[in-house]
């Protein structure tokens, strides 16, 4: 069971169902959970990679995970801001609502 | 012991990363995305990766979710953040999207030989991703803070009051 195979397996299908989230979610939170979804199943697989294929001793795995958490974060803190700013201007979180400017 | 426990967190983590993307109510994703980032947390543990496994607690559980929960509860009125989905007419085809997506990669992962090289089983990785973080990935650290330092302000200058 603890074996690389595994790993990849619980990686494809948090990402499958991510995907799935994103592509049918409306509300802009739920597809920022989609995409928080998505973003831990890579880190999986890089964490994984690194235990089972030989990177050598600096834990590269590693430091690309940590960067990724990094860049999930400061997505988060953006994302959540411009759904206030969508909640302000149109009083909905919907995003297919938002739709102003497709003439 | 070990194998039970791997198969109860990986039980976890698919079940709970399930109810995030068809939970009907938002609160109600936003616990199960939580059970979901534990078990990636106890799956870190798995890998020999301690570090990862306290940071993936602490930046996603103590951190994200947080921004995510105040996202819905300053959006919606909290008794009713049920998602409103009476029309989805892309439901089916993102199913049938996913599903082929999903038969791909497995039969790509069951085929491939994957090399497997030397296990790397550190006693404790905190020493080493200190060390590589402050000489080899030296660059990629600097570049890391000034994202942070620029999602930051870009994010308190996006939700500032216009008359402010």
């Amino acid at each position: 069971m603890d074996s690389l195979q595994s790993y990849l397996f619980i990686s494809i299908v948090m990402f499958c169902l991510g995907l799935y989230g994103v592509m049918t979610r409306r509300n802009g939170v739920a597809i920022l959970m989609g995409i928080e979804l998505i973003l831990n199943s890579a880190n999986l697989n890089f964490v994984a990679f690194n235990r089972f294929g030989g990177l050598g001793e600096h834990l590269p795995g590693h430091v690309f995970a940590l960067f990724v958490i990094v860049m999930a974060a400061s997505e988060a803190a953006v994302m959540l801001a411009i759904i206030i700013n969508l909640y302000k201007n149109f009083q909905t979180v919907n995003v297919d609502e938002a739709h102003e400017m497709s003439g | 012991m070990a194998e039970f426990g791997f198969t109860g967190i990986a039980a976890l983590v698919i079940a709970s990363s399930f109810w995030v993307v068809t939970a009907r109510n938002l609160v109600h994703a936003a616990v199960a995305l939580m059970g979901t980032l534990f078990g990636v947390a106890g799956l870190y543990v798995y890998l020999y990766a301690d570090f990862l496994a306290a940071t993936q607690v602490i930046i996603y559980v103590g951190g994200i979710l947080v921004l995510i929960i105040f996202g819905v509860m300053l959006t919606q009125r909290i008794s009713s953040a049920v998602l409103l989905q009476t029309h989805m007419p892309n439901r089916p085809l993102a199913g049938v999207v996913v599903f082929f997506l999903f038969m791909g990669l497995t039969s790509l992962l069951f085929r491939t030989p994957w090399h497997e090289g030397e296990q790397v089983m550190p006693e404790s990785t905190v020493t080493i991703i200190g060390t590589s973080l402050l000489t080899k990935y030296l660059l990629h650290f600097e570049v890391a803070s000034v994202l942070l330092l620029v999602a930051l302000l870009g994010a308190a200058y996006l939700s500032r009051r216009e008359d402010g």
